[in-house]
């Protein structure tokens, strides 16, 4: 009889674990749900039927990441110019500075951002769990990423194209030279099938050595395992800096294909991906007017109505964003317009010293073209 | 305890059934797992639908798009992820196979040299596997690839060896052989000769089991084994087989065969690793085989080399053998750490996918169905190789 009475209680305990164990495992899914939920009964901006069954696609993350006070931002930790940690230990960068741009129009406070360092193969699912709120980390917009990986895309910070770096030692001036070579890529990039697919066309054989992190792939070839390592031409000026010696390498002129790099939020959440979008057409738009963080007060007294609702000094522009009206003057003085944050990451002063190229303003032969704010 | 005097058989009220209980158990516990169960089932069935995403493993049949560095089969970008995933699952099988066999040699010598008498020898195995055993995997698979198999000369530069064999970087290039059109008849050969061989070896054992007079089992069968490899080689049309060797042509080596360096990091830190875990579980089965058999060996005469054959490691075995399956079933899943030093074995092939696609958990689900269907394949080899053992204890 003892014995009996010691195997249910042993059983009991063995049940409350597991059912605890279950718990435990199903609270972090559920929790946003929950979150959405009892936030759509506050003011939202749609109004939508406190229905606690999909809240999720009801409630949008805005209101979330206002309740949770901080955004975060899926980031980049290895990509200098873009995303990485400087000798201070903070993050900066140019991806970096448009999560601080998000914070300032949402809370009037750039820091108010907490970054998570994703790799390239990571950060699709950290997004889809939810894990982010955005991805801003040098990621290229296509049409399966939009569809069917269940992102939205929607605006570019960055145009870029892929190249490809090689030693100057080796005399390779075009991809034709790279038959039989052996190429280093990161996985988990637009790059590795763009590679494979000009490779192709242009009947090259040759050997991807291919690895998980930028680190891992550039260090190797600067070992000498590969002949040429290739990814965003952005990207390669910024890994150059890094090497050894990098006046022995050279990026060759060919370009593999066309990057647009923007910001990412998961599908289905409208309210969301406009004010991500607007942020960034804010920086344009700012750029566009002349409007700086030095001078944008100066504008505050402007006659210019297309200026007025810009700073939102009039109409509703802002609010019915689910911001507040004057977001834009918040982005403008706490991070700057697009010219700002790209001469300050990767323009002349910095050791990349991009030229502006396709990343300049429409006025000026750029493809930065902003919708107009009315 | 003492039992309680039975003085009329009569039921307990069901509350008191110990039958009855058992039963009631049982049905909440299975009710709870259910429950849970479900109700993980729809939380990502919800999660999915709230978030866009379709399920289903109908993607596999799309075209890939990326290109892997070696594949045991014929691959190209325009195959489809399905194919990608192969190429990755034989690649994995590979590094397991080969990385178990020597894992499994160099462990068993290590395991031996550390009981020898002979000061330095044991010495320095006990070195080797105290260092090994307390190091994180990870870290000595990145020493094996970037300070070691990184740090050959470029290729221009490549050391030569006779044969040619050439190191650099890019891996090790050896000669090897180019199939011509007698290929098939003469591999048909070298099969049966395998076959053939063990049975020899089979017969020759019994032989010497019945008479007590050596029966060379071994080298009857590789005799028979060398004797079938020649005469299918004169037999077979043309000539089965060219040597082709490693030349440099422009960037790389062509002819020949290569190892890259992504594998023999990979393998080597997997054998080295893996081996002297196996070191320790031989040295254990040894000691643990008791003294008086080493003793009666002695008695009648074995010498040291005979007594390990005939004597200890028979019954060693019977207590190596079920260790040594966790340490197999390890090292098929430590070679996941493929990931890092960019040789392409399944789950490094899956992430790719999994990137490309944004199905995870259809792609984390199939990766998790091959590494148990991989482990349980070996479990079911070992345990069968575990009671044929046992049949030999008296």
């Amino acid at each position: 009889m003892k014995r009996f009475t010691i195997s249910l209680f042993t059983l009991f305990v063995a049940l409350l674990l597991i059912t605890a164990c279950a718990q435990n495992q199903a609270t972090p899914t559920t929790a946003p749900t929950e979150q959405t939920g009892a936030v759509t009964e506050q003011p939202a901006p749609t109004p939508v039927p406190a229905q606690q069954e999909q809240p999720a696609a009801e409630g949008s993350l805005l209101e979330v990441v206002k309740q949770r006070g901080k955004l975060i931002c899926g980031a980049n930790a290895n990509l200098p110019g873009f995303g990485y940690l400087d000798q201070e230990g903070n993050y900066a960068g140019f991806d970096i500075d448009f999560c601080r741009a998000l914070a300032a129009a949402i809370f009037d406070d750039p820091d108010a951002v907490e970054f998570r360092p994703l790799t390239a193969k990571e950060r699709f699912t950290a997004v889809q769990t939810g894990e982010v709120d955005v991805l801003i980390r040098n990621t290229t917009w296509t049409l399966t990423r939009d569809a069917s990986v269940g992102m939205d895309f929607g605006v570019v910070t960055f145009y870029d194209g892929q190249g490809i770096m090689v030693r100057k030692a080796d005399n390779i001036t075009k991809l034709e030279d790279l038959q039989g070579a052996a190429i280093c890529v990161t996985t988990g990039t637009t790059t590795e099938l763009n590679l494979a697919d000009q490779m192709r066309a242009r009947g090259i054989e040759y050997t991807p050595v291919v690895f998980e992190t930028a680190d891992n792939t550039f260090g190797a070839y600067e070992e000498g395992r590969c002949d040429a390592v290739t990814t965003d031409k952005s990207g390669l000026v910024s890994r150059k800096s890094l090497l050894k010696d990098p006046e022995a390498h050279v990026i060759l002129d060919a370009t593999l294909s066309k990057e647009p790099l923007g910001p990412a939020v998961l599908q289905g959440d409208p309210i969301w991906h406009d004010v991500v979008m607007w942020t960034v057409f804010a920086t344009i738009q700012a750029e566009e007017f002349g409007i700086t963080s030095e001078n944008v007060d100066d504008f505050l007294n402007s006659e210019d109505p297309g200026i007025r609702r810009f700073l939102g000094l009039e109409g509703e522009l802002g609010e019915s964003l689910g911001l507040t009206n004057d977001f834009a003057y918040r982005v403008i003085k706490n991070v700057g317009n697009y010219g700002e944050i790209y001469d300050r990451n990767l323009g002349p002063g910095t050791p990349f010293e991009l030229p502006r190229g396709l990343n300049d303003l429409w006025t000026r032969g750029g493809l930065l073209y902003s919708p107009p704010f009315r | 305890m003492a039992t309680l005097p039975v003085t009329e058989h009569t039921r307990p009220p069901f509350w008191r059934d110990e039958r009855v209980l058992t039963v009631i158990a049982q049905i909440i516990f299975l009710v709870v797992v259910v429950l849970v169960f479900t109700y993980l089932y729809n939380n990502v069935q919800e999660g999915l639908r709230a978030r866009g995403l379709t399920g289903g493993y109908g993607f596999l049949q799309q075209r890939a798009g990326f290109d892997i560095g070696e594949s045991l089969i014929p691959y190209t970008s325009d195959d489809s992820y399905g194919r990608a995933f192969v190429v990755g699952i034989l690649n994995t099988l590979k590094v397991s196979l080969v990385g178990i066999l020597f894992a499994t040699l160099l462990g068993l010598l290590s395991g031996i040299a550390r009981l020898s008498p002979n000061w330095l020898l044991r010495t320095l195995v006990s070195a080797y596997i105290e260092i090994i055993r307390n190091t994180p995997l990870l870290v000595q698979l990145f020493f094996w690839y970037m300070a070691v198999m990184l740090k050959f000369p470029r290729v221009r530069q490549a050391v030569q060896l006779p044969g040619p064999v050439y190191l650099s970087n890019r891996g090790i290039a050896i000669p090897w052989l180019q199939p011509q059109a007698g290929f098939p008849v003469w591999v048909g050969f070298v099969v049966a000769g395998v076959v053939v061989g063990l049975v020899v070896a089979k017969w020759r054992a019994r032989y010497e089991e019945r008479t007590g007079q050596s029966g060379y089992p071994i080298v009857a069968a590789l005799g028979t084994w060398v004797v079938f490899v020649l005469v299918g080689w004169l037999i077979a049309p043309g000539t089965p087989a060219s040597v082709t060797r490693p030349e440099l042509v422009g960037l790389n080596f062509q002819g020949g065969t290569r190892m890259t360096p992504e594998f023999a990091a990979l393998f080597t830190g997997l054998v080295v690793y893996t081996g002297a875990f196996i070191a320790e579980i031989v040295r254990g089965g040894i000691l643990a085989v008791s003294k008086g058999q080493r003793e009666a060996a002695k008695a009648l005469g074995l010498n040291d080399v005979q007594m390990m054959r005939y004597i200890i490691l028979p019954q060693a075995l019977r207590i190596i053998i079920p260790p040594l399956t966790s340490q197999y079933l390890n090292l098929t899943k430590n070679s996941s750490l493929a990931v890092f030093i960019g040789y392409p074995d399944l789950f490094f092939v899956a992430g790719t996918v999994l990137n490309q696609t944004g199905k995870s958990l259809e792609v984390i689900s199939l990766v998790m169905a091959s590494y148990l269907t991989f482990s349980l394949f070996t479990s079911l080899f070992m345990n069968w190789y575990n009671q044929k053992v046992k049949l030999v204890e008296r």
